[in-house]
């Protein structure tokens, strides 16, 4: 069993979650991911990771609450513990020497992308880290950010914060800002990395993206997390989380993930509770 | 002392088709007592059993046979777990007629002795009983040994060693133990209730067991070896293999593993209860012709689909599967489709799957295999309406440990390279057997090969003391 250290919702809908495993503390590298259950009929759920201490022996991840069974994580309470947290999986983010490396989070992505900016930055590359939300109510950590980024930049949807509008004016703010990086990274939902990755294409520009499709085991054994990149099928759980944006098969991938929708939010109709629709 | 030779063997109970496709109970009932000791009878009793040899564990089979005769029970079963640690399992899942039972003289005019029903029902009496003997455990040696995998491979060498007297630790990456027996063979073969029945005997050995733990990932094989004296990895089954043909992008579009895992491992056949998913198709297309074939378009009947159908590109001869399963899929109303080879998936706008097109297949001339190549016939395009397929047609062994352990010897396919009598690989202290050994093959073989590799283990760390 695993304790909980912490579990809160940072911004709405968009939770914090810090368990105690020793030995996926130790090993944890940017760009990993674990895979953990709320209790044991859950899902194997897998999360990237945000941040970790390895003195403590904790790791943190940022979810989302979408369906049933990320439902019940949002329920978890600090000493609770869970059955199920095994990581680190996937391979972790290559950190070079790149020059100047943009780095693009939005949603859960803001989360697992902090990592990634500081051991870039600790690499000796020039860092801009640009958050994309709705809303700036739904940005988090900026001032963690702001201590291993040259430069933070915020997009916002209604304007409440840094440029209004979305990812789509990536090429303009780049020019606004004067930026011209030689790698881009980008963690967060499919229309982020998918937008992005379309953007810098016609720019030439190396644009990492950080996959998320459904999974089952993780450890490269059920092929259910098949991505299809540069015409060949790969398998996010061994062969990723990361590919290049620009090979990545964006309409397969979407429509993949959207197997289960209808089971995702199904069990929370039979819950009997009012205030679930 | 004239025996009367009986050459029919005694049938074992099952749930009736009709029945068993609406549910995931297991289908074999097992053998009464009576029933048990009238096959047993059956034995010759031969002074060079063939059967032993032809066992991959060497389970003395007359000697067990002989106990159920004379109603020595506990007896039999003592004798069988002197040589295998997993006897409900095996008398379950090994393919016995390609075994052990084909070798038997009986079988030479009618049916060999029912080895493998009767090694079930000494292990299931056994369990009813209450009473389950631990053998007697070799004093503590202080010797450590690491054990990648608590699959049917993991599970033998661990129980072999510890019953040695050395420390024995498994890691598994998944949440339960088990390996294949757990989120691969269905619950209507291989009740998972027995699984966990034997992975707590083998814990009552001292053996101790880590799930969540990804040996290559959470720790590289490196670094355990700083702390144990020898690694045996049985890290089993890898990425599944797909026909490379267009549209197995398409949703509706499974694996095995993924399609098996889902249902076993995760419960999705009890969803919403539990919470992992699993689609309820009308119409399944299985392409494939093993065991886990059977397995999964058995699955999908239980699933409350219409239509399932086996398609396999070779005729029904050349089957991979146990007859045992062939017959129990047909007699469920499982649709064979043989000489048949899909060549497109088709989708509909949203990107699910909506049928499949095939070409009808001749044997010709014997391939590298034995099996007469299948042959496509030119203009015999047909397509099949189907709203899922599942894939089994093999998979590649496990890439975690190969790909994070520098220099380990790595064969063509991605597979451990390791030596066939001792489990040896390529580098010092690490042994290794089972699916990341051999590719998909069957539970007793990883047993074997396990075995072997728990002798050879054992003789290494006996003479480094």
């Amino acid at each position: 069993m695993y304790r909980i250290v912490e579990r809160r919702m940072i911004v709405p809908n968009l939770h914090e979650l810090t368990v105690e495993a020793p030995v996926v503390a130790q090993a944890v590298q940017p760009g990993n991911f674990v895979i953990l259950r709320a209790d044991e009929v859950g899902e194997r759920i897998p999360l990237s990771v945000a941040d970790w201490d390895r003195k403590a022996n904790t790791v943190t991840s940022i979810f989302v609450q979408v369906g049933a069974s990320t439902a019940r994580l949002a329920r978890l309470k600090s000493g609770d513990t869970i059955p199920t947290y095994a990581g680190p999986l996937g391979k972790e983010t290559q950190i070079g020497d790149f020059g100047t490396v943009l780095c693009i989070g939005g949603c859960y992505g803001i989360g697992s992308i902090y990592p990634i900016v500081r051991a870039l930055k600790e690499a000796g590359n020039k860092v801009y880290t640009l958050i994309e939300a709705r809303s700036s109510f739904l940005l988090y950590w900026q001032n963690r950010f702001e201590q291993v980024s040259d430069r933070v930049i915020a997009v916002t949807r209604d304007g409440t914060a840094g440029y209004k509008g979305h990812i789509s004016r990536l090429d303009e703010i780049l020019t606004l800002e004067k930026i011209r990086p030689d790698h881009i990274i980008v963690n967060g939902c499919t229309f982020l990395m998918r937008r992005a990755s379309e953007i810098t294409k016609p720019m030439g520009i190396k644009t990492i993206v950080s996959m998320n499709p459904i999974m089952i085991d993780g450890t490269g054994m059920c092929g259910v997390c098949r991505v299809t990149v540069g015409g060949k099928m790969k398998f996010a759980c061994v062969d990723g989380p990361d590919f290049d944006g620009h090979e990545v098969d964006w309409d397969e991938f979407l429509q993949r993930r959207q197997t289960y929708n209808p089971e995702e939010v199904s069990p929370l109709r039979r819950s009997g509770c009012a205030s679930h629709f | 002392m004239a025996k009367k030779i009986d050459y029919k063997r005694w049938p074992m109970p099952k749930q009736v088709p009709f029945e068993r496709v609406k549910n995931f109970d297991e289908v074999a009932l097992g053998y009464t007592e009576e029933l048990a000791r009238q096959e047993a009878a059956r034995c010759l009793g031969c002074k060079k059993p063939l059967c032993v040899e032809g066992c991959p564990v060497g389970i003395d089979i007359p000697g067990f046979v002989g106990c159920i005769v004379e109603g020595r029970f506990a007896a039999g079963i003592k004798r069988i777990k002197e040589a295998n640690a997993l006897p409900a399992v095996c008398g379950r899942v090994c393919p016995q007629e390609d075994q052990c039972e084909k070798v038997c003289v009986l079988g030479k005019k009618g049916d060999p002795v029912s080895i493998g029903r009767l090694e079930r029902f000494l292990a299931d009496w056994e369990a009813a009983s209450g009473r389950v003997e631990t053998p007697a455990k070799a004093p503590p040696t202080g010797r450590k040994v690491a054990v990648v995998g608590a699959g049917p491979a993991g599970i033998t060498v661990a129980s072999d060693l510890a019953l040695l007297g050395h420390e024995a630790v498994i890691y598994e990456a998944l949440h339960e133990a088990g390996g294949v027996l757990t989120y691969g063979i269905p619950e209507f073969r291989l009740p998972k209730a027995i699984v966990n029945r034997e992975v707590e005997y083998v814990r009552g050995l001292g053996v101790e067991l880590r799930t969540d733990y990804i040996v290559g990932k959470t720790k590289t094989l490196d670094k355990l070896l700083e702390e144990f004296d020898a690694i045996f990895v049985g890290a089993g089954a890898g990425l599944p293999w797909f026909l490379d043909i267009p549209g197995e992008g398409l949703n509706g579009v499974y694996s095995a593993n993924e399609y098996l895992t889902r249902c076993n491992l995760m419960k999705g056949f009890r969803f919403p209860e539990y919470d992992t998913p699993m689609k309820r198709p009308s119409r399944v297309a299985v392409i494939g012709g093993g065991n886990v074939a059977m397995d999964a378009a058995r699955t999908s009947l239980r699933l409350g689909a219409d239509e399932v159908h086996i398609v396999y590109r070779r005729s029904r001869k050349e089957l991979p599967a146990r007859l045992e399963e062939v017959e129990n899929a047909e007699e469920e109303g499982v649709i064979f489709d043989f000489l048949t080879l899909p060549v497109r998936f088709i989708g509909d706008e949203h990107g699910w799957l909506k049928g499949m097109e095939c070409l009808k297949m001749e044997l010709g001339e014997p391939d590298d295999s034995g099996r007469r190549r299948p042959v496509p016939i030119e203009g015999s395009e047909f397509s099949m309406r189907i709203d899922a397929t599942v894939c089994a047609i093999g998979n590649s062994p496990n890439p975690l440990i190969p790909i994070t352990t520098p220099g380990l010897e790595v064969g063509r396919r991605g597979n451990i390279v390791a030596d066939d009598e001792t489990g040896r690989t390529s580098r010092a202290a690490v042994w290794a057997g089972g699916d990341v050994v051999t590719g998909a093959a069957t539970v007793i073989s990883a047993m074997g090969a396990a075995r072997k590799a728990a002798r050879d283990i054992h003789a290494h760390l006996s003479k480094e003391n």
